[in-house]
């Protein structure tokens, strides 16, 4: 049935960590690698080796510039760049769901994990016309809907070690830009996190509701009086005008030629 | 959003259809035998060869039956449900008049209701959509139903009330656009929200994620050929509206009624191409193309 859950006794998700993530690509390349080869069909490419290339990915990162306006202080601010890795939100008001003419599409009730069973995907590509954040993609090869599953197969899975029980992207992050945790326990890490700085939702006024929360880019240090833009500077002072001994002698007599 | 030829084709042949056999339910006109097979014939092949165009853009459509089974939450299973209801009663009715010389006017009045429901499940498909913001307006219902309304008329050869529906559906059309121009803008989504990085100033699209195309551009991002749009409403209008409502001005004969309904057509494919090519969806913001 493709009504949503009234409410799930778990609500798991991520913190993506703007400020954190440099732009390596690594979630890209891992969550590919795990989910092509995992649950439901593979992440097909197509003409991987020429010029135009097209694949199916459940995770991209998209890079902004943002100019902040000019003060009085600072006339001439410098634009900041910030790397935004995007992959399905899980929204509590997932309109990807209720679109879903055959039943494909659920969130489920015990986590609020948004899932298509592949089996029952017509194809018909409704879901990502519903969905704002480019979460879906149809899969050229297979022809059904292809979509984050936050790894359910890792997270439950008890063959993996315990540190692996994440999302693969999680667990590769190099710059520990992604949590992976439950919202629906105000304890928990993501919930913390959410609270400590300021999480926020994307296009807030889709009124999705997203599970998954973005913590904002902290401002920028600022090194812009006189006396900051070197502190080491006074340590470079030369501490001696005047040469002595040889260095003196030959200082003199380079004068006079 | 990409304007899919057989989406075009589908919304726009069996919006035709349905509009017909809604004349055809209500006794309008009142045929029996081999004309009114041909009549019926129509309305059927319309209707029926818009929903099997339908099918050609789903990655599965050998799974197509499922499509019935989500009518209390999707438009687009209800759509498929009132269609197969639809066609089923009318072919009832259909079977009565041509066959037995009988009319059964209650089946006829469910069957014109049913098929209109059709139009309204296809039109919901779209004007739910909050993500498309020139879609997501009781406009978009109002836009399909009066031109199926008005092209069925003129196709079942009501000429008095074609020349009422075709105005009122030429006017929902101006005004649909109208209003769709400014619909994005007004939608409050953009940049700052889509990034959440508005806070901090104006924010720009740097590098895309990947340095090929994606299904998500190619399916909700499409912009080629918006430079003509001006162009191809000027021709929608003078082709769906003004020129069939001067031809059945003309007295009445079966060649001009013809003409029109040809030249209705062709302005419709028109104005449907335009209804997704047009079509803003929010995710292109994320890519820096809105």
């Amino acid at each position: 049935m493709t009504t949503l859950p009234e409410s799930t006794t778990r609500k798991l998700g991520l913190v993506i960590d703007l400020d954190t993530c440099v732009g390596c690509h690594a979630c890209v390349v891992s969550c590919k690698g795990w989910n092509t080869e995992n649950y439901g069909a593979p992440l097909s490419d197509q003409n991987a080796y020429d010029g135009a290339g097209s694949g199916t990915f459940l995770n991209r990162v998209h890079s902004y510039e943002v100019q902040p306006l000019a003060t009085s202080e600072m006339p001439h601010p410098a634009a900041q760049l910030i790397h935004f890795p995007k992959s399905c939100l899980h929204c509590e008001d997932a309109p990807c769901v209720t679109v879903c003419p055959t039943g494909a599409s659920y969130k489920r009730v015990e986590d609020g994990i948004v899932l298509v069973n592949e089996s029952d995907c017509i194809g018909c590509g409704l879901c990502a016309w519903a969905c704002p954040y480019g979460a879906r993609e149809l899969d050229a090869a297979e022809g059904v809907m292809k979509k984050c599953t936050l790894c359910v197969d890792r997270i439950y899975n008890e063959n993996l070690p315990e540190v692996d029980r994440a999302p693969a992207c999680v667990r590769t992050c190099p710059a520990g830009a992604r949590h992976f945790g439950d919202f629906a326990d105000p304890e928990s890490n993501v919930s913390k996190l959410t609270a400590e700085r300021g999480g926020m939702d994307l296009m807030p006024e889709q009124e999705t509701k997203p599970v998954n929360k973005y913590l904002p880019p902290r401002p920028k240090d600022q090194m812009d009086h006189a006396g900051d833009i070197d502190i080491l500077a006074p340590f470079l002072e030369p501490v001696m005008e005047e040469p002595k001994g040889f260095l003196g002698w030959l200082d003199k007599a380079l004068e006079k030629i | 959003m990409h304007p899919a030829p057989s989406v075009i084709v589908f919304t726009t042949l069996s919006g035709l259809g349905f509009g017909l056999l809604f004349f055809l339910g209500l006794g309008l006109p009142d045929v029996s035998g081999w004309v009114a097979f041909v009549f019926f014939a129509i309305g059927f092949g319309l209707a029926v060869g818009g929903l099997l165009a339908s099918t050609f853009h789903l990655g599965h459509p050998e799974r197509a039956m499922k499509a019935f089974s989500q009518w209390r939450s999707s438009w687009l299973s209800r759509e498929g449900v009132a269609a197969v209801a639809a066609l089923a009663t009318m072919g009832l009715y259909a079977a009565g008049v041509i066959f037995l010389d009988t009319r059964i006017a209650v089946l006829g009045w469910i069957g014109a209701l049913l098929s209109l429901a059709t139009v309204y499940a296809t039109s919901m498909i779209y004007a739910q959509l909050k993500t498309v913001p020139r879609w997501k307006t009781a406009l978009t219902p109002a836009l399909l139903m009066s031109i199926s309304l008005a092209g069925g008329a003129l196709l079942a050869g009501q000429i008095a009330l074609a020349q009422i529906l075709l105005p009122i559906a030429a006017v929902i059309q101006v005004i649909w656009w109208v209003r769709g121009d400014g619909a994005l803008q007004g939608s409050g989504t953009d940049m700052a929200s889509a990034t959440g990085l508005g806070p901090i100033g104006d924010v720009r699209a740097f590098e895309p994620p990947h340095t090929g195309t994606n299904y998500l551009l190619r399916e909700l991002v499409f912009q080629v050929g918006r430079k003509h749009a001006l162009k191809v409403r000027v021709v929608a209008v003078l082709l769906g509206f003004i020129l069939p409502l001067l031809l059945i001005f003309i007295p009445y004969a079966h060649v001009s009624v013809l003409v029109a309904v040809i030249l209705h057509l062709m302005g419709i494919a028109a104005s449907r191409w335009l209804f997704f090519a047009e079509a803003e969806h929010v995710v292109g913001l994320y890519y820096g193309k809105r």
